[in-house]
């Protein structure tokens, strides 16, 4: 798209430009909003302090081999249940493998779990949910009572059942947590289908000819996407603790894998005497826990239309 | 003498079952003329624009007839053809654009949908139709004005070239120089293209400026049918309609 | 001569925004006797927000300053909270447009006013059940046994304004602002909720403050109006003298409007000028509005 010929005789700076209330192209456009909407986050000092633990977090998984200092399976059992020194940073185990190691290549894992569920879960969510306030009649009725079935379901039983069937392993675990977590996403996204759906601007949609497909993905996806990314954000928290707990229980990694809830089950025995092996595991979930609650709430801000863009 | 473009008999519009039933249009007939003008006045819940949502297939339940063009429709669902003829422009301009849309992917995916050609070009003409510049294109509706967005409105309801627009309160969300901009972009609308206008609002003097004909309605049914002269002249049959018009007196002269 | 009721120099109202502070009324002043004074100003004016201020309802981070606002003689600029609730209420009221949204929908109406009243006079239960009967009766109830007892979304919104009224008059307060009451009725109910208002303002002597975007209803019952545009008064004149303002934005304002007695081919639309929002005002327009020359209010 050819921009308009330039009006100004002095150059717009780049912020000036991505503030313009009268952009001239698509990227400009859609670049302002963001950087719009960044300017809002960015104003929530908590939330940018959440924003960089989380970026850290993803830092560490992806160079955990350069940062590791040593193998997280590496054994040492003259060195086992050494406190923090200068060198191990953060102890030794009952194996006596550095917990920092441990820690640093566990966060793959729990990236890998968080992440896989945050795709799936709200994904789930948002087609029945949006479906269901879409389609309304029959429809509606029967993807709500599938909801209300799968939201009866407690998370760690129907976990116990699928390491009973499957054996147990992260991936069943995420399975388990994954197929449990939906319901409230389709309730939220059903609940802003319901409002969305008598606006004007989806009347004069269908006044144009579009159809039902075409309504529901371009036109009430976008505006249902901004509350269920907040609560993604928010429910990280709940899900980490799910997995580690699940963890904990012995359903998820399988020794010697360092996920973190399984090394707080491993610190249990010890925690009296030797508190480092499980307290330091206990940190990490609790620290990206907290991050994803603050950033949460910087989404909030950004991306609610009452304070935001609208 | 041409078919008339539109025409209505017996429409009943309800909602809801009994006992919870809501009648909000009681068995109307009305007839619009190709290249009229006509307007539906009425207080709020006398079923005007109900009426108008009944054609645009947006009233669930509804009984009669309606004929648009030759072409009888049906329940809710409408045909391709209907909405090359039949476009329409709501009230708030605050809810009829989508909130996450520029202006130009609002008239470009109209225009898709339409089966239009070259769609760049006539975006561009759109928007000089409507008097924006083309700096207003890539606008989130944030970005606009009241009267800014009622304009995109037009533009998009102009963008499958219909012959027919109906028009639920387009000024009533508006300040009154807005408005008046808005009207007068209506006006020369329908005379540069021919188009037919079947108009609602509650504001007799805007149905008094822009319409040839006029039906008042009440609860409803319509109490009265007149055309412009008569009722700038005061000369109505109902005295429903003479306490409209007089409920709309101007107390102030022209100034200056 | 007396001295006026309200007494307003240089209100300003501003919030900080992204880009710069934001002035929503910049250096309004006007004097209010006991009459009806119209605000009249399409949206953006700062016609609401001067309303607000003047009851202390502009939270931060908006800032109120002014060179003076005065209501009797004592200063009720920037007053603590505590002040103010004394003030809101009981001395200066305030009806908005659309009491869908101003009167408590699971309260019964009747116990709307009663508490309200309660709160601003302290009188008992039962000398305030009587003043809110006596007040459904002012404002021209028919069953006003049956109003008191009903829910705020069994009323119409004619009915709904009513009971708005009764409730900010009942402690009879000096000051009443009117914020749009009529905007969001019915045409045919309009004239009389608002003769209803009128009635009751000049019996009791009070003060009246219309805001309003329409410049025909404030006409009809006010004595004097000011324009603004953009956050100050452009124009003062009463309301009789509407026909003949001077400032060309009340000329555009009233020439704007479609009009049944006098037909036109194409509306005649406002051009704005920058010198409307910018430049100097004309002493001679606006100056009227110091109760100098208006004592206690025309008609």
């Amino acid at each position: 798209m050819t921009p308009l010929p330039d009006h100004a005789a002095t150059p717009q700076s780049t912020r000036d430009w991505l503030l313009s209330d009268a952009p001239t192209t698509r990227r400009q456009a859609r670049l302002g909003a963001l950087y719009q909407g960044w300017l809002v986050f960015r104003a929530n000092h908590l939330a940018v302090v959440g924003l960089i633990i989380l970026i850290l977090l993803i830092g560490t998984a992806i160079f955990a081999p350069l940062l590791a200092p040593a193998s997280p399976y590496a054994q040492n059992l003259a060195e086992r249940l050494q406190p923090p020194s200068a060198a191990h940073w953060l102890g030794t185990d009952h194996l006596g493998r550095d917990i920092l190691s441990r820690l640093i290549w566990g966060s793959r894992i729990t990236l890998f779990i968080v992440g896989t569920v945050a795709l799936i879960s709200p994904l789930i969510g948002l087609i029945v949910g949006t479906l269901a306030g879409f389609a309304g009649g029959w429809v509606d009725q029967v993807l709500m009572r599938i909801t209300d079935i799968f939201l009866a379901f407690p998370k760690l039983i129907l976990a116990l059942a699928f390491v009973a069937a499957l054996g147990p392993s992260i991936t069943n675990a995420v399975l388990a947590l994954a197929i449990t977590g939906w319901p409230p996403y389709a309730r939220l996204a059903r609940a802003e289908t319901l409002t969305i759906r008598n606006a004007d601007f989806i009347a004069a949609a269908r006044m144009q000819g579009a159809s039902p497909l075409r309504l529901l993905v371009l036109h009430i996806w976008p505006l249902c996407l901004s509350s269920l990314i907040v609560r993604v954000a928010l429910d990280m928290a709940g899900i980490i603790l799910s997995a580690a707990g699940l963890g904990f229980l012995g359903l998820g990694a399988q020794p010697p894998q360092p996920e973190w809830g399984a090394m707080i089950s491993d610190g249990r025995t010890y925690i009296l005497d030797f508190w480092w092996v499980a307290a330091m595991p206990g940190i990490a979930i609790f620290l990206v826990s907290l991050a994803f609650n603050f950033l949460g709430d910087g989404l909030r801000d950004v991306l609610d239309p009452k304070g935001g863009a609208e | 003498m041409s078919a008339p473009i539109l025409e209505i008999r017996d429409l009943r519009v309800w909602f809801g079952n009994p006992p919870d039933r809501v009648d909000a249009v009681k068995g109307v007939d009305l007839t619009v003329a190709r290249g009229e003008s006509f307007g539906l006045v009425g207080e709020s819940g006398s079923g005007k624009s109900t009426i108008l949502r009944a054609l645009a297939g947006l009233a669930p339940t509804w009984s009669g007839t309606i004929t648009v063009d030759g072409e009888t429709l049906r329940g809710t669902a409408r045909s391709k053809a209907f909405h090359r003829k039949v476009q329409m422009v709501f009230q708030d301009p605050y809810a009829s654009l989508h909130p996450r849309h520029t202006v130009d992917r609002v008239l470009a995916e109209t225009l898709k949908l339409q089966g239009m050609d070259d769609v760049d070009r006539r975006i561009a003409r759109l928007l000089d139709d409507v008097g924006l510049g083309q700096g207003f294109r890539f606008r989130y509706p944030h970005q606009l004005s009241g009267g800014q967005r009622q304009r995109v409105a037009v533009a998009r309801a102009l963008a499958g070239e219909p012959a027919l627009l109906l028009l639920d309160e387009p000024t009533s969300a508006l300040d009154v120089s807005v408005q008046a901009e808005i009207l007068n972009l209506l006006a020369d609308l329908r005379a540069d293209r021919g188009l037919t206008y079947l108009m609602v609002s509650h504001d007799l003097a805007v149905i008094g400026h822009l319409c040839q004909r006029l039906a008042v309605m009440q609860g409803g049914l319509i109490v009265d049918r007149l055309d412009a002269a008569a009722l700038r002249a005061g000369r109505a049959d109902s005295a429903y309609t003479r306490h409209l018009i007089e409920a709309s007196q101007s107390y102030v002269g022209s100034a200056g | 001569m007396s001295a006026p009721l309200l007494l307003v120099r240089d209100l300003r109202v501003a919030f900080p925004t992204r880009q710069g502070v934001f002035e929503a009324v910049r250096g309004v002043s006007f004097d209010l006797g006991r009459e009806r004074l119209g605000v009249v100003g399409e949206s953006g004016s700062g016609k609401s927000m001067t309303g607000r201020a003047i009851l202390g309802l502009v939270r931060p981070p908006g800032r109120v300053t002014a060179q003076r606002m005065e209501l009797d003689g004592q200063s009720i600029l920037n007053l603590p909270e505590r002040q103010m609730r004394a003030i809101r209420g009981r001395r200066i009221s305030m009806v908005m447009q659309d009491p869908k949204f101003s009167l408590n929908p699971v309260m019964r109406v009747g116990d709307q006013i009663v508490e309200a009243y309660r709160q601003q006079t302290g009188a008992g239960r039962a000398t305030a059940r009587t003043r809110a009967m006596e007040m459904l009766e002012a404002v021209r109830i028919r069953e006003p046994e049956r109003v008191f007892g009903a829910y705020p979304h069994e009323v119409s919104g004619g009915m709904g304004q009513r009971i708005m009224i009764a409730m900010m008059l009942a402690s009879g307060p000096e000051i009443l602002i009117a914020d749009e009451p009529t905007s969001a009725l019915d045409v045919s109910v309009r004239t009389e909720v608002l003769r209803i208002m009128d009635d009751l303002v000049r019996d009791r002597g009070m003060g009246l403050i219309f805001i309003s975007h329409d410049l025909n209803l404030v006409a009809q019952f006010c004595d004097r109006v000011l324009i603004m545009y953009a956050g100050r008064v452009v124009e003062t004149l009463a309301a009789r003298d509407l026909h003949a303002a001077r400032h060309p934005y009340t000329q555009g304002l009233l020439n704007s409007l479609p009009r049944l007695d006098a037909p036109v081919e194409r509306l005649a639309v406002l051009e704005r000028r920058p010198e409307w929002k910018d430049g100097p005002l004309d002493p001679a327009l606006v100056d009227a509005s110091m109760i100098d020359a208006f004592p206690g209010g025309v008609r």
